[in-house]
């Protein structure tokens, strides 16, 4: 059902339905993949990524749908003859065999010689930044070594894809980021698929071409980065990604042109484009990111418009402080984010301050959404 | 506390005192078995190699030690996998059934396999004996090896199996090595308890005694009794090598795949 043309995606997933006894696990998915994309699957823990992952690796059953890979139907093709590898989340280094052996295990079925095979692993290790660790046990290792084994081990066989499944999640925060980057610069020196499984949004947003955001079974959203912060298509996922901030409004039409009621705002008026969901006559939400709005010094004055708030926390970071505010008749805080400036104070808490914000950077969704 | 330390002194003292006293006599040169003892000697050691009889009852032990091991041990890795790997309906009372002979009292088990055996029109012999401590071998070899098995973090197969082995090629690369050490145990602990069972080698041996058996017939001849105390000590200092080096290897395999649950000691 399917003819193996010049753009057809990688990995194709259509309409992709799974039960576990009566929990559905995975609803409608469609999905495509590009080759050499850096994807990701991002969701709260129980949404269905890891189950999906696992489909596509062979692992998982699927009720109805296609899984197809380079074209070709993958259903009742088992992992071990799929063109995909994994990295496990325990990394699953055999803790039997040595680092080398870790890696060649996969060319074990190879034609090739076995001083090619173990050439092979040692290039892999090389990639992976573990030069002269061959011989080492591999139930010596540490967190971050075993994390570069598991893929020395994987990508030694070249596979079209690779997947992740949450393979940074067992690391310290400074591993973590410094494996991030790695983990990037790897995947486009190799140039293979990878597909990757995080709940950590901020993981997802550095490394990923492109995101999709699933919650119970369903994929929310699918976009790349930027347009998955920028332009949420709900509410849900707006608050998933990053931070934003939500104040109540009511929108309504005049002469074609919307506008908007917004509580501790006031009025503005606003397009089409800022509704990702059609644009909500009547009680809406409105979203906004902490950047998007600024505090106003003394002297300075707005260059969209103000609105008056006071500050009800300060939270510092250095580079950044955070403030949070309360704008007239809102009872719930606001965030901003402020890049500290050299010579200007940190606002203290209680202070009566005046917020510039502009009517562009806001996102109007339905109440409920 | 301290007549709970009493207590405790006194109840190591009433658990091993017997057993320390098999060597003491069996080192004795008085034929009675009754202090003060007398001098030193090891002519009761030696009095055991010609035993013959002793010979051929120590032969069927060990055969029926080292077939019943193996049996146990085997069906022992099929159920444990099965625990550990599958979750199918009605498994909880399935294990509990498999369980059971852990505490069914082996007289239980010994007269009811002799009506059995009988009814069927069969002879008693080193096989029904097998049979019979494979039984009762099985719960522990499944004990043990459940502990493996539970260790094993199933990713390691997946990972395999993803790497492109077959689910046959997987079990043997991986998941048999990593619980090596665990079937090793399950052997050596079969094997102990089959050397050492009485009750159903008893009622079952038949013709051919094994060693317990023949041991026990030894006792109505008390010119017999001090080579008894010999055996008797070299078969506890078996005993203990066997499950020093069976506790051994669980605990090494316990340290490799690097969490420790279960066994015996």
């Amino acid at each position: 059902m399917v003819d193996m043309t010049a753009d057809t995606p990688l990995i194709s997933l259509q309409n992709i339905n799974k039960h576990y006894g009566d929990y559905h696990a995975l609803r409608n998915i469609n999905l495509d993949i590009r080759q050499g994309e850096f994807f990701s699957l991002l969701g709260p823990s129980g949404c269905g990524k890891t189950t999906l992952l696992r489909t596509i690796a062979g692992f998982e059953d699927y009720d109805t749908g296609y899984v197809t890979i380079t074209g070709r139907d993958m259903r009742g093709v088992p992992a071990n003859k799929r063109p995909t590898n994994m990295v496990f989340q325990s990394y699953a280094i055999f803790p039997h065999l040595s680092v080398i052996e870790n890696v060649a295990f996969g060319l074990r079925k190879a034609r090739m010689s076995k001083a090619d095979k173990t050439q092979a692993a040692e290039a892999a290790l090389e990639m992976v930044g573990l030069k002269g660790y061959g011989h080492r046990a591999a139930h010596a290792l540490s967190g971050g070594q075993r994390q570069r084994v598991a893929l020395a081990r994987a990508l030694v066989l070249k596979p079209k894809v690779l997947l992740l499944d949450e393979p940074l999640s067992a690391l310290d925060r400074k591993m973590r980021e410094q494996m991030q980057v790695e983990l990037i610069k790897l995947q486009r020196e190799v140039g293979i698929t990878f597909i990757l499984v995080t709940h950590d949004q901020e993981e997802a947003l550095v490394m990923s071409d492109r995101i999709a955001v699933m919650f119970e079974g369903e994929i929310a959203q699918c976009d790349d980065p930027e347009v998955l912060y920028r332009n949420p298509k709900s509410k849900r996922v707006a608050d998933f990604i990053g931070v934003m901030n939500f104040l109540p409004a009511t929108v309504r039409e005049e002469d074609g042109r919307y506008i908007a009621t917004i509580a501790g705002l006031g009025e503005t008026e606003i397009s089409e484009a800022q509704c990702p969901g059609g644009v909500p006559v009547g009680a809406a939400t409105v979203g906004f990111r902490p950047e998007t709005l600024t505090l106003l010094y003394e002297g300075q004055s707005a260059t969209h418009r103000e609105a008056p708030a006071m500050i009800d926390e300060v939270v510092y970071y250095g580079d950044m402080t955070y403030y949070d505010v309360r704008f007239d008749g809102v009872d719930h805080p606001a965030r901003i984010s402020m890049r500290n400036i050299f010579g200007r104070d940190v606002l203290a808490v209680g202070t009566q301050a005046r917020v510039n914000w502009s009517p562009g950077a806001l996102v109007v969704f339905e109440q409920s959404a | 506390m301290k007549t709970l330390k009493v207590y405790a002194i006194f109840y190591l003292i009433f658990l091993y005192a017997p057993i320390f006293l098999l060597p003491l006599f069996a080192f004795n040169s008085s034929t009675i078995i009754a202090f003060p003892l007398e001098s030193f000697t090891t002519e009761w050691f030696t009095q055991l190699l010609t035993l013959s009889e002793m010979h051929g009852a120590l032969l069927n032990s060990l055969k029926i030690a080292v077939i019943s091991a193996l049996l146990a041990t085997t069906l022992g890795i099929f159920a444990a996998m099965a625990v550990s790997r599958y979750s199918f309906p009605g498994q909880k009372g399935i294990m509990g059934f498999i369980m059971l002979p852990l505490v069914l009292p082996e007289i239980i088990v010994a007269v009811s396999l002799l009506i059995v055996i009988l009814r069927i029109g069969l002879d008693t012999g080193a096989w029904s004996v097998i049979a019979g401590h494979t039984l009762i071998c099985t719960p522990f070899a499944i004990a043990i090896l459940q502990s493996a098995f539970a260790a094993l973090d199933p990713a390691l197969e997946e990972a395999a199996y993803d790497l492109g082995e077959t689910p046959v090629s997987t079990f043997r690369l991986v998941t048999l090595p990593l619980v090596m050490p665990g079937i090793i145990s399950a052997l050596l602990i079969s094997f102990t308890i089959s050397m050492d069972e009485f009750i159903i080698a008893f009622f079952l041996t038949g013709a051919d005694p094994t060693l317990p058996v023949y041991l026990f017939s030894m006792l109505r001849f008390p010119k017999l009794l001090p080579a008894v105390m010999a055996l008797g000590t070299i078969l506890v200092v078996l005993s203990i090598l066997l499950i020093t080096i069976a506790e051994y290897f669980r605990r090494r395999g316990a340290k490799r795949t690097g969490n420790d649950t279960g066994g015996f000691l």
